[in-house]
């Protein structure tokens, strides 16, 4: 199969379902392609004129790719329409490479780092940099509206170079990027007149010291959605005051721990059409004796009558959370995953919000908390259960109990993350049987190796029964105690997983080969302390084409085996990276391995050897 | 973390304090302090800088740290964390409660910088005299004995543990009242 580019093949949480037609497909509509001469040049471009009105309204890029494969015809115009262009790993091509394909982007959506990064098993200035993909398109795109980057790292320079190059830039959307600082943003929004849309979500923003706030230009601003609660510094409130006054589109706002309950009154007032609030803080800065009034929160929140997300609640106190009730009715999405409060204080909240479809929370509300949710919440799609005390082998507020209740209670459930210290397979075979929509399962039973509790037998059946039973399972997230029969349950039945974690799992090479020979749609692997070698990656190699990546950490991989797999397989890069201090044996620490155009990169610190 | 943090918050009432060492060196105070953490839960502390490359702070001497894991990102981690390194921000408010008061009040810990000072607020607030403290016998002297709940739902008395780990344990305070509060001072 013809491959253009490791853009073709990725995909990110897209629901649809993609089998392997393309072939089909090209070799149908071949026929009807065929350039046939000077004389029916005509013809051809009418065609093309055709092809290219129809291809405007094509906006999946699992489609696109297909299309671009029918012929060199439909080729040229697909990359002629394709106004958005999505890089699921941004070393897969180069940004020259892909600026020559396709020239009329308007949009770009670029990954960098693997999701490993983000726990600190990746050395900091691994790479993933904006700038070179920021050159690039300076000429080939003065049209850009939109970047999104995840896991990007980018400078101040970039940020004031992307303003001054694009001059009808819109949105920027940074999640889990970092490299940056307020002096970069107070750049940027001073310089993109036309600005709509600023998310910095989860990023790590440096404290230059900068009120980038400030930098917002004067005047009415086009603002329709702007995101900050990442940020760990405080902002000129004032400021922010005005620039909301002054932004009548905006639709989200989220607000950083900075801004107090008082100061989040003053804004709701000022903006009582926002769909999207994240609080802040959510308690006052003042301390307690100044008798200050109590302002009528709820009244703010009340006269939000198209609230549907709220997040926030940096430092609640619990005292403060009937402010909104008169909201929750119509809430679809509610973060509580900062709000360190029990089940009897989130009922009242709960038991109101019928209609919401995503919930994260902390296990402080306990199992208690969660029979609460499944009681009320029946759209509920997607649950996230994080751990306020992220330690093993301590007692756990959530457990099978949660898990067994939402199951039954929230049958419509899509999508789980659940972070607990003790889990059974009945439980988790009962979710797979009650919640048949699921997509995305996470479980991280935060104690290693740990087996089932009531039986001791390891966790195999549970997610054996995930797979089997969830028929539209797309990702999946082990833990617990695991023995090479999960990963053979893994392999025969999650026939659609296209990404899978695991850590501290399985017991031989055998756990690893089930999985790369079993799971055809495999995309993102990454392995962490499993006892998987060489020989296993061998078995393998031939679905690591067909991945956006692998990668091992801490497993039984040596030098000589990565080296071998390097030689074999040409067009994938494989990145052997050990911490900053270690010394080069052949001990494998960490592999990351991935396709590409373009060969090794240049851009590879000290401490990251390509094979 | 707690050991660098000087002693000078807590009742010096040296005479009085049980220690461990010898009379006349000075290393009690260490010693005093890594005894009281083995005998309570570690709490959260630890980086609050975000690229730091040990996750899990005082883990159970069993099991090793592990970077990475569980896997969740440092912000979260950093934002159940102590403020204590933070100069500025929101209080700690807790509710404090009398035996025989009508109703309670509430205090913010971060106002004070040691046990004295609280002390003397709550002294104030409810017009009583809380005895001297030792760490052998609590509050002598007084029918009150000032306790608090601690993040794992004990009642510990006031006192016991450095100021900085106090004010992030501390989810309420009560001061007890007449024989419960007796009780507590001898031979805990």
């Amino acid at each position: 199969m013809r491959r253009n580019g490791a853009e073709d093949m990725s995909e990110d949480d897209e629901r649809q379902q993609s089998p392997r037609s393309d072939l089909e497909f090209t070799s149908n509509k071949a026929r009807y392609c065929k350039a046939t001469g000077s004389a029916s040049d005509h013809p051809d471009q009418v065609l093309e004129n055709v092809l290219e009105n129809v291809l405007h309204f094509l906006t999946s890029r699992r489609d696109r790719n297909s299309v671009s494969l029918v012929c060199k015809s439909w080729y040229r115009v697909e990359a002629l329409t394709r106004s958005e262009l999505f890089i699921g790993n941004c070393y897969a091509v180069s940004p020259g490479r892909a600026t020559a394909r396709f020239t009329r982007v308007r949009a770009l959506h670029l990954k960098g780092k693997p999701r490993f990064a983000d726990f600190n098993l990746m050395p900091p200035d691994w790479g993933a940099h904006f700038n070179p993909w920021l050159l690039a398109m300076a000429k080939p795109y003065p049209w850009l509206e939109k970047v999104y980057l995840k896991r990007m790292s980018v400078t101040n320079d970039d940020l004031a170079t992307l303003a001054e190059s694009f001059s009808g830039f819109k949105e920027l959307v940074l999640v889990c990027c970092d490299g940056f600082g307020t002096n970069g943003l107070a750049s940027f929004v001073s310089k993109c007149r036309q600005l709509r849309v600023l998310d910095l979500i989860e990023s790590e923003v440096i404290h230059d010291g900068t009120d980038w706030i400030s930098c917002f230009p004067q005047g009415e601003s086009h603002l329709e959605s702007l995101i900050f609660d990442c940020v760990e510094w405080p902002i000129n409130f004032e400021a922010l005051e005005r620039l909301v006054a002054r932004s009548p589109l905006l639709k989200k706002l989220r607000l950083n721990r900075y801004v107090s309950i008082g100061q989040l009154y003053r804004l709701m007032i000022q903006a009582p059409q926002l769909t999207h609030l994240g609080t802040g803080l959510f308690s006052p800065l003042e301390i307690a004796g100044q008798g200050d009034q109590e302002l009528d929160y709820g009244t703010a929140f009340a006269a939000c009558r198209s609230l549907v997300c709220l997040s926030g609640f940096r430092e609640i106190i619990p005292d403060y959370l009937p402010a909104i009730y008169p909201v929750c009715a119509n809430l679809t999405s509610l973060n509580f995953s900062y709000a360190n409060i029990n089940a009897e204080q989130l009922k009242p909240i709960i038991s109101k919000c019928h209609k919401l479809r995503v919930f994260w929370v902390l296990d402080s509300i306990c199992d208690e908390g969660l029979q609460a949710v499944a009681a009320t919440c029946k759209e509920l799609r997607e649950l996230r259960v994080f751990p306020i005390n992220a330690q093993e082998d301590i007692d756990s507020p959530v457990s099978e109990v949660g898990l067994q209740a939402i199951s039954e209670g929230c049958q419509k459930l899509q999508s789980i993350l659940y972070f607990c210290q003790r889990m059974t397979n009945e439980a988790v075979i009962a979710m797979s049987k009650n919640c048949p929509d699921l997509v995305v399962f996470r479980l991280c039973i935060m104690g290693r190796h740990k087996p089932d509790p009531v039986t001791g037998e390891p966790m195999d059946d549970g997610f054996g029964a995930i797979v089997m039973n969830c028929k539209k399972l797309t990702r999946l997230a082990v833990s617990g105690l695991l023995t090479d029969k999960a990963f053979e349950y893994i392999g025969k039945y999650g026939k659609l997983v296209r990404t899978l974690s695991v850590a501290f799992a399985g017991d031989s090479d055998m756990g690893l080969k089930y999985v790369l020979e079993g799971c055809s749609q495999l995309q993102k692997l990454e392995i962490r302390d499993s006892p998987f070698g060489d020989a296993a990656l061998r078995s393998g190699l031939h679905h690591c084409y067909y991945m956006r990546f692998l990668w091992m950490s801490s497993c039984r991989l040596t030098r000589q085996g990565c080296q071998e797999i390097a030689h074999a397989m040409p067009r994938l890069v494989v990145e052997v990276i050990r911490s900053a201090d270690m010394e080069m044996d052949d001990f494998v620490e960490t592999l990351y391995m991935y396709r590409s155009l373009e060969g090794p990169r240049i851009d590879a610190p000290k401490y990251v050897t390509i094979l | 973390m707690e050991g660098s943090v000087a002693y000078e918050n807590d009742l010096h009432l040296k005479a009085t304090e049980l220690r461990l060492g010898l009379p006349g060196t000075d290393e009690r105070e260490e010693h005093a302090v890594s005894n009281v953490r083995n005998n309570k839960r570690p709490l959260q502390e630890g980086g609050a800088n975000g690229k730091s490359d040990s996750q899990n702070e005082t883990a159970p001497p069993a099991k090793a740290q592990i970077v990475g894991w569980p896997p969740i990102r440092s912000y979260r981690k950093n934002n159940f964390q102590s403020k204590k390194n933070e100069s500025e921000g929101p209080g700690i408010y807790v509710k404090v409660s009398m035996d025989g008061a009508p109703y309670l009040r509430k205090i913010d810990l971060k106002v004070y910088t040691g046990y004295r000072e609280l002390l003397q607020a709550l002294e104030n607030m409810f017009k009583f005299t809380i005895g001297e403290y030792s760490e052998r016998e609590g509050y002598k002297g007084s029918d009150y004995a000032p306790t608090y709940e601690d993040k794992d739902g004990d009642w510990m008395l006031v006192g016991d543990v450095p100021w900085e780990m106090f004010i992030t344990s501390c989810k309420r305070l009560r001061i007890m009242k007449g024989s419960e509060a007796r009780g507590l001072g001898c031979g805990v």
